[in-house]
């Protein structure tokens, strides 16, 4: 029982089961592409995206318990960053300064991103962490929403964003000079585009979920969850409160715009209605639903809210078809009603989220080891 | 040595227009038990407050270990050495006693972001320095057995001593203690007293509010006593005891009467 | 100046229907502490309901006249319905399980609502049909129309109405003493349930007749209308100081002066630089800056120092 409550958390996977499960992620797109077609491999692609963002915010919701409603704005913020300035966009905004548009290297800009996506998180935070949790949900809401406003207008005076168009013809992505945007071949292995950037993004995925894993188990980590336990206790205790609380929101921005580069780079167009607020309440939604503070649970929800739409989409008609033998329902507001019931559903029968975190795992062991006695 | 580790001196506060405390004036010596006590809604939870920064005070001066503080932040005096406990318990519930004694080695240990994610040797070492701490504190109040249960699941009693533990561990100068004794039994009543004084030996100084005049008496070395914000008696315990004005302040008795 | 009486009187408007949206939010944050997300969705089904309603009667050639408070009473009980439902299905099963789990079955619940309200009505705008003789009157050189006077009218006497109930009926007494400390309530012998499902309905009862005011104003309803609404009426209560019922509507107000005052001199005030676009950004901009400098909101109570 107890193994079955705590997967990865009580009992350490041996090396043997990581190197199998390592082995069986860089199969992935390989088994996606035969079984699914090369779609799914794309949609992958956006889920490991998906993680990395549910990631970032975790640090802010999960460790450190601030409320934001807002977060796919630092997304938006990073996106932009690599669309301007990997673009031949900027050539229409100062065409005596950049004739050809300024087309940096992506390794250049994804340093850069984070730090203005992280210099926007301390700004907003500064003047808005002393506020109580709901309103400071609804400042982080409205902030995302005037970035989101000003992306959509800042096509005038100055050409800066091409309003509700986009910026398309944003470079690919390259490493060591081979393009990502291409089909590769490397050591006689043919690698299409999609499974590249999944590598890719594979990467950026696990690098992000070591930075979490040392950040929750460390001082900084403790004190983040002081404050989310109860904010006047640990003051009490000497922690700073508005410094730790600036420092989860910029690291929870920076994840946000290190994945809103590479968003960019991959789709190679970015526009305003990528960043609405249902993003960042998508988002959000996985970090709750899979279970709040817990890495492997805010994967899952990753993981489960990016397929269960994409599922939903290739199934919903079929079903239709089977069941009445006609499309009866609109399909689009069918899968968005299955899923809005999915949401429902699982908070209702689990309230601390599908993979709780270690506490509260911990809180039904002891539950359990008390009735034993 | 003759200067006092902590001195308030026409210390005032107001709450919009109603005054909380007027011109109090007090010293804490070192190595001293300190009592405060006064009837229900005489300022001393608000004077607390304003000792251990949770609250502003709006006017006279404050003095700790040498240094006057205006508007201290509570963090600001933890870092100076003040360490509190609370009247209704504030432990961080969804974490284990231990993960709550280390929190309050943070004020004391430095690793940032930076040594959390190279987790270089200063780091490792600093950790397990804290580690061991915490385990040692908890050992000291008695509680080392549930260092790996939540908070919120120990024992009334248990959570009192581990709010002392996660104080003591912020190697405080003051430890302040706001009505420790309060729902325990008789008992346990006793056991808290051994551990203040056991506390006191070690060279912290203590201070508490405390209703259980009994354990006040028996355990203080001075005591003040607080009347609709102002302090009307200080001195030894028996002193004040039989000091007129605090009996008329406890049994309600008008001073002219 | 012209300009600014005109955009005055539009604000006001807005802000009317902001303040009736801002109420149920406002009711229910102050009694369960809980951020009602789908409330803008019963805003958009109220006015759905009562459109729907009113097309049919009027086919029917039943008199305008009767025609309309029928549909405002059907909507109403129907959103009445919804708000109980939805509390009852979404929000009491999580009364005491961790902060966010609510928020997110509210968001659910949105969706849902979002996509059946597409499903029964489509993804076309709705019109709303030509009652009465929409009279414009000129004051001052800008112009209000019947219905706008109405719906200040209507919201005026509606706050009014809620101000009494909440002040000098018993269920007031019940809802404020829920409010202030639901434990103690329960001790009194108050049914906190009761109060509870009953703040739930009135406020969807307000998101109804919202609703038709909006698609009354605008003359227009879509299944999408109730999400931005729902926002700027949030917004607008926490403007005010969420939980306080006269912040609701201060806030309501202020935030339809705000946007259209703003909306209207954005261009001149930039010199061109910003325009009317840029209306929502005007509403967060000060959204955020009172909270700064009043983090309570406007009439909310001083939190700060209370340990």
């Amino acid at each position: 029982m107890k193994q079955l409550l705590s997967p990865g958390g009580g009992t350490q996977p041996t090396k043997f089961t990581l190197c199998l499960m390592f082995a069986a992620v860089l199969l992935l797109p390989f088994a996606t592409d035969a079984l699914l077609g090369r779609g799914w491999v794309r949609i992958m692609d956006f889920a490991m995206l998906y993680i990395m963002l549910a990631l970032g915010l975790n640090i802010v919701v999960g460790y450190a318990g601030l409320l934001d409603l807002g977060y796919i704005a630092f997304f938006a913020v990073g996106a932009y960053c690599y669309a301007l300035t990997g673009s031949p966009h900027l050539a229409l905004a100062f065409p005596l300064l950049f004739p050809d548009g300024l087309h940096l290297s992506f390794w250049l800009v994804v340093p850069l991103a984070a730090l203005l996506a992280g210099g926007f998180g301390v700004l907003l935070g500064a003047p808005t962490l002393r506020l109580r949790g709901d309103y400071l949900a609804i400042v982080t809401l409205g902030f995302g929403e005037i970035i989101r406003i000003f992306m959509n207008n800042l096509n005038a005076p100055i050409n800066l964003t091409n309003g509700p168009q986009g910026i398309s013809r944003i470079d690919p992505i390259s490493m060591a000079g081979v393009s990502l945007n291409a089909t590769q071949e490397i050591f006689g292995i043919v690698l299409p585009s999609v499974h590249l950037y999944f590598y890719l993004f594979l990467g950026f995925a696990a690098l992000v979920v070591f930075v979490s894993q040392r950040l929750e188990k460390s001082r900084i980590g403790r004190a983040w969850m002081a404050i989310r336990e109860d904010e006047i206790a640990a003051s009490s205790m000497g922690i700073n409160t508005r410094n730790l609380k600036l420092l989860a929101f910029a690291m929870g921005a920076m994840f946000g715009g290190v994945s809103g580069t590479l968003f960019a780079g991959f789709q190679g167009f970015v526009s305003p209605e990528s960043f609405s607020l249902m993003e960042s309440i998508m988002v959000l939604c996985m970090v709750v639903l899979g279970g709040m503070g817990n890495i492997y649970g805010v994967i899952l929800g990753g993981l489960l809210l990016a397929l269960l739409p994409e599922v939903l989409r290739h199934s919903v008609v079929p079903l239709q078809q089977a069941l009445f033998g006609k499309t009866l329902i609109d399909p689009e507001s069918l899968r968005m009603l299955l899923f809005g019931t999915a949401l429902i559903v699982v908070m209702l029968y689990r309230p601390a989220g599908i993979w709780p975190s270690r506490v509260r795992r911990r809180e039904l062991e002891t539950d359990e080891a008390a009735e034993i006695v | 040595m003759t200067v006092p580790l902590l001195e308030l001196s026409g210390v005032g506060k107001q709450f919009g227009g109603l005054s909380a405390l007027s011109e109090v004036s007090l010293h804490i010596k070192r190595g001293e038990i300190y009592g405060l006590i006064g009837p229900n809604g005489a300022g001393k939870t608000t004077l607390f407050n304003v000792i251990t920064g949770l609250y502003q005070l709006n006017a006279g001066e404050f003095n700790f270990n040498g240094r006057s503080y205006q508007t201290p932040k509570p963090h600001f005096l933890a870092q100076a050495g003040i360490a509190r406990t609370f009247q209704n318990i504030r432990l961080f519930a969804n974490l284990t006693a231990l993960e709550n004694v280390m929190i309050g080695r943070h004020v004391r240990t430095k690793a940032g972001v930076f040594g959390a994610l190279l987790r270089n040797k200063s780091t490792r070492n600093e950790e397990r320095a804290s580690t061991e701490r915490a385990r040692e504190l908890l050992r000291y109040v008695g509680i080392v057995k549930a260092h790996q249960t939540l908070a919120k699941n120990l024992s009334y009693g248990e959570q009192r001593r581990l709010e002392i533990a996660r104080a003591l561990a912020t190697d405080p100068l003051l430890l302040a203690l706001d009505e420790p004794a309060a729902g325990m039994n008789a008992t346990e009543t006793e056991s808290l007293k051994v551990l203040l004084q056991d506390i006191r030996s070690t060279g912290i100084t203590v201070m508490l509010i405390e209703h259980d005049v009994k354990l006040i008496m028996g355990l203080c070395d001075r005591v003040a006593v607080l009347d609709y914000g102002r302090k009307i008696a200080e001195g030894v315990p028996d002193e004040v005891r039989q000091n007129p004005a605090v009996i008329a302040a406890y049994l309600g008795v008008d001073d002219a009467a | 100046m012209e300009i600014f009486l005109q955009q005055i009187i539009n604000g006001l408007v807005q802000g009317s229907v902001y303040a009736l949206v801002a109420l149920g939010y406002t009711m229910v944050y102050g009694i369960l502490g809980l951020i009602n997300f789908a409330h803008g969705e019963v805003v958009m089904v109220g006015a759905m309901l009562a459109l729907s309603a009113l097309t049919a009667l009027i086919g029917w050639d039943v008199s305008p006249l009767l025609a309309l408070p029928l549909s405002l009473i059907l909507a109403m009980a129907g959103c009445m319905a919804l708000g109980y439902g939805i509390e009852r299905v979404a929000y009491r099963p999580l009364r005491h399980a961790p902060r966010l789990a609510p928020l997110i079955t509210a968001i659910g619940v949105s969706i849902v609502l979002q996509n059946l309200a597409m499903m029964i009505w489509g993804r076309e705008y709705h019109a709303f049909p030509q009652l009465i003789n929409n009279q414009p009157h000129h004051i001052g050189g800008a112009i209000i129309n019947d219905i706008q006077i109405i719906i200040v009218i209507m919201a005026v006497m509606i706050m009014t109405g809620l101000m009494l109930v909440v002040h000098r009926t018993r269920l007031g007494r019940a809802m404020r003493a829920v409010a202030e400390n639901q434990h103690a309530a329960q001790l009194m012998g108050v049914d906190i349930n009761r109060v509870i499902s009953i703040t739930f309905m009135l406020g969807s009862a307000l998101a109804a007749i919202a609703g038709l005011m909006v698609s009354a104003n605008y003359g227009l309803a879509h299944y999408y209308m109730g999400f931005m609404l729902g926002l700027k009426a949030f917004t607008a209560a926490v403007l005010g100081g969420i939980g306080n019922l006269r912040g609701a509507m201060l806030g309501g107000l202020l935030l339809g002066l705000i946007e259209s005052l703003g909306a209207g001199y954005i261009g001149d005030l930039t010199g061109g630089f910003l325009g009317s676009q840029y209306q929502d950004v005007f509403a967060f901009f000060v959204l955020i800056a009172v909270l700064v400098f009043r983090p309570s909101g406007l009439l909310g109570e001083r939190l700060a120092e209370r340990a």
